[in-house]
């Protein structure tokens, strides 16, 4: 009797009239209904919150991403069911660790897999649209989507499994402030920086020297017919995007962050472009001497607030980001080697 | 056009035939007015950029 919970005792006399088997089978009917009611509801709990407040992580994400991606309604969807996933990989890591079941806890290298398949499929449509499009949003900026996309995904299942280390062990209010503490860090970190962050954009003019068309001084294009050179002079916009220093400059010398910065003007303003109207085409050529990068666009909205706000608006792609003013100390050792 | 190489000169439009010479076709066009719908009729059928070399003579270019 005495190997028996005290609570089991407790009940009356006759348990100890019973047979061994009886008492046997209590005792594990007991324990498996104090498991049900203890163990499982704790752990379904944690990981419910988690995942809640993963697939809230992946929702709000996808808001952001409304600027830089069309947001397809099957998109969305595919997009919310995998981050319901990921966010449930992350929520099952804690109970699998608290059991403790280390095995378990190897699932996770399967999301990373998972992951980067979501990557190969935003790439894939995103060049298989690209082939349309005419205006091309650049393989930069498709990379730069893809790669987004996965990392976010990253983002949501530390979002999850944040959230339930805290259901774990500070209960309900510790789970709602990390899952506000985490998703206020997903939206931060991936916000990202913009042009307007490291450019000035100012209006620029559009003249023609001869056949070739200029922004104030960088020529862009030769156009051969008087007709065109009229309706371009007419409706055409431009602007100069002005580096703030030389990190900056760096960043708007990578050609895919200008298509991308003509492709987001593209979209924000209309273009007059047609497959048979190549003279449209929104161009950004660089000033070779000042870094300056001029934009042109013959817009469907003839609206140049609108069109300083577009490039101000286009995301700093990752793979333009250069920073040589902050190479110092790298620069430093090699030049010591060297020298 | 989406497979077409770029960067290829498809036709030459001269006022002045003792200008040119080559490999792509050349139109000669009595006069300049005739030369400018001459390159805009060729661009709409070949989907390219007409330039101008500022010789009297017309390129049409795919990009």
């Amino acid at each position: 009797m005495a190997a028996l919970p005290p609570i089991f005792a407790l009940q009356s006399g006759y348990v100890t009239l019973r047979t061994d088997k009886s008492r046997i089978l209590g005792f594990v009917i007991f324990q498996g209904v104090r498991g049900l009611s203890h163990y499982y509801p704790d752990y379904l709990a944690v990981i419910l919150i988690g995942v809640l407040a993963g697939t809230a992580a992946r929702i709000i994400l996808l808001r952001i991403d409304y600027r830089q991606y069309p947001g397809y309604p099957h998109g969305y969807l595919t997009h919310t069911a995998l981050g319901l996933i990921a966010s449930a990989l992350g929520a099952v890591a804690v109970p699998a660790l608290l059991k403790p079941d280390f095995v378990a806890v190897t699932f996770l290298t399967l999301a990373a897999q998972q992951f980067r398949e979501i990557r190969n499929m935003e790439r894939q449509t995103l060049e298989s649209l690209e082939k349309t499009e005419l205006v091309k949003r650049g393989l930069d900026y498709i990379e730069g989507i893809a790669r987004t996309f996965e990392a976010r995904n990253y983002l949501v299942m530390g979002t999850s499994l944040i959230t339930a280390l805290a259901a774990q062990f500070g209960g309900v209010p510790a789970a709602v402030f990390a899952a506000f503490l985490m998703l206020y860090a997903s939206y931060y970190f991936m916000s990202g920086e913009i042009i307007g962050d490291i450019c000035d954009v100012v209006p620029a003019r559009l003249s023609f020297d001869g056949s070739i068309l200029k922004i104030d001084e960088i020529g862009l294009i030769n156009i051969g017919l008087k007709s065109m050179r009229d309706k371009i002079l007419q409706d055409g916009l431009a602007v100069m995007i002005k580096p703030k220093n030389s990190n900056a400059r760096a960043t708007i010398h990578d050609i895919g962050q200008r298509t991308a910065i003509a492709f987001t003007a593209a979209v924000f303003l209309g273009t007059k472009k047609d497959v048979d109207l190549p003279e449209f085409t929104p161009l950004a050529r660089k000033n070779p001497d000042t870094g300056e990068v001029g934009l042109y666009i013959v817009p469907v909205h003839k609206d140049i607030e609108k069109l300083i706000a577009a490039v101000k608006l286009t995301p700093v792609l990752e793979s333009a980001r250069s920073k040589p003013l902050n190479a110092g100390p790298s620069i430093k050792s090699v030049e010591d080697k060297v020298m | 056009m989406f497979n077409a190489t770029t960067g290829t000169i498809l036709a030459v439009i001269t006022l002045n035939m003792e200008e040119v010479s080559g490999g792509a076709p050349i139109f000669f066009a009595g006069d300049e007015e005739k030369q400018e719908k001459m390159a805009r009729y060729l661009s709409k059928m070949l989907d390219a950029t007409v330039h101008d070399l500022e010789n009297g003579t017309l390129v049409i270019v795919r990009h």
